[in-house]
């Protein structure tokens, strides 16, 4: 079978046939209740008897808590802050998500370098320059895009935490306030997300639906994905 | 959004970016120290920058080596955040305002250490895209055995990653050290006709290395923009005599 293959230049030292696992990537917009089915398919995925590692953004041991502090006191630069995120991205992928697929375990991921990618540029990055950096990441398994548009992100934004300062990329001075703001920075997110969905190939899944229906659509499809090859 | 990220080569700011790099031992600091001195004295409006100096990233920096827990990947990725951020607040203000910039080791420095612990050489120069290209890159050209007397003669002990023990080329910290900083002048030679390096033979005097950077440096100086603090330096020369 096809077995695991990086977007470019890859990691040194990495033989990728001992690699056994699954990578399946949970992508979307803030507020789309990406935690929420992840929670959700670990637990229904340990029920059948899959190992889980569950992962996300600014987690790694080495990069994650500083990288927290930076984005509080909003002081590093566009290209700074993108790298310290694939710095801590990376710090992940060697110590997390590797052993992890060699152990044969299932990795469910909030977020990947779609994210990344995608914050950076609307930050000026240049895109070609990022598939660049990231050429070290794997190619999961597969991509859900959970998707929800910009009318329905502010429904659910407003009945859950409120507008928070990033999520509404007030650092990019967009709108008066962050209601504006939010709208146009998430807006751009997601012609952003949309573009990559093509060319990386993600599965589309409507969020607008109840959290039961949405849950089964993306159950149903990773147990597939779960099943290939043997696993 | 404003403009984008401009890539090698394309900038185009008024001040000067003058570079040295070269293995430790090779006497870099102190050439580059000199020229300051004397662009100082020479009334140009200098600004200073070098590895590991910025201090959020350093933070992460510091305690991975400490606790040894960075990857060849993770390594490099670490130390081009941390020169993100000396370009993005070090580098390019200063030269948009038409300074005379001076870098104490620059992305040639992750180019060769990067590649010899594995990275892909392609990676980590379209890694580093966003940098500045150097007005001129001086590379302090030194033979092994010079450096290591100046290196074991004058400081504390060798450190881990500086001796590359995270590769794994010999259990002895002195021993990896020396082979890990001969891979790394092989690194460094290769790049010499990539990028244009000035090569300065560093075996020779101090006094005789300088004259040789300060005329190179002063022929790339055409149009910078000098202090008018000079008219006060001058008068305080002139008081002492001193003025060549």
């Amino acid at each position: 079978m096809a077995g695991f293959s990086f977007f470019g230049e890859g990691l040194p030292e990495i033989n990728l046939e001992e690699l056994k696992g699954k990578l399946i990537v949970l992508e979307g917009t803030d507020g789309v209740g990406r935690s929420t089915h992840i929670g959700l398919l670990k637990q229904w995925l340990e029920n059948h008897g899959h190992a889980v590692l569950d992962t996300g953004m600014t987690r790694s041991a080495l990069a994650g808590k500083r990288l927290k502090q930076a984005k509080e006191g909003h002081t590093l630069g566009g290209i700074t802050m993108s790298l310290f995120y694939a710095t801590d991205f990376a710090d992940r992928l060697e110590n997390e998500i590797i052993p992890a697929l060699r152990a044969g375990f299932i990795v469910l991921t909030d977020r990947y370098i779609y994210s990344l990618m995608a914050r950076a540029i609307v930050r000026g990055a240049d895109p070609e320059w990022l598939r660049e950096v990231y050429g070290f990441a794997l190619k999961p398994d597969a991509i859900f895009y959970l998707r929800l548009d910009i009318n329905e992100l502010v429904t659910r934004v407003l009945q859950s935490t409120g507008f928070d300062y990033w999520e509404s990329g007030m650092d990019l001075h967009l709108g008066e306030d962050m209601y504006e703001s939010f709208v146009r920075y998430q807006g751009w997110l997601l012609s952003e997300f949309d573009k990559m969905a093509e060319t990386y190939g993600f599965e589309v899944i409507d969020a607008s639906d109840p959290v039961e229906e949405t849950f089964k659509t993306l159950r149903d499809r990773i147990e597939k994905v779960a099943k290939s090859n043997g696993s | 959004m404003s403009g984008g990220m401009k890539i090698y080569g394309k900038h185009r700011l008024p001040g000067r970016l003058f570079i040295v790099e070269g293995i430790d031992g090779s006497g870099k600091s102190t050439q580059l120290m000199l020229l300051q001195k004397w662009l100082v004295s020479e009334g140009y409006v200098t600004s200073f920058s070098e590895w590991n100096s910025s201090p959020l990233v350093r933070d992460v920096t510091k305690r991975g080596k400490k606790k040894q827990m960075l990857t060849p990947m993770t390594f490099s990725l670490i130390h081009a955040t941390d020169f993100a951020d000396r370009i993005e607040h070090g580098i390019i203000p200063p030269l948009k305002a038409g300074a005379i910039v001076l870098a104490d080791r620059y992305i040639y420095t992750a180019f060769a250490r990067d590649v010899v612990r594995g990275v892909s050489p392609k990676w980590v120069r379209d890694l580093y895209a966003f940098a500045v290209k150097p007005t001129v890159a001086f590379y302090f050209r030194t033979p092994l055995d010079v450096a290591m007397k100046r290196i074991l003669g004058g400081r504390d002990a060798i450190k881990y990653y500086e001796a590359g023990m995270d590769i794994g080329l010999s259990e002895n910290i002195e021993e990896s050290f020396r082979l890990f900083q001969s891979r790394i002048i092989d690194e460094y030679e290769k790049m010499v006709d990539e990028f244009g390096l000035v090569a300065i033979d560093a075996t020779r005097s101090i006094e005789e290395q300088q004259t040789e950077v300060r005329k190179i440096v002063s022929d790339a100086l055409a149009g910078t923009r000098k202090s008018k603090v000079r008219r006060w330096l001058d008068l305080a020369s002139l008081a002492k005599g001193s003025r060549k």
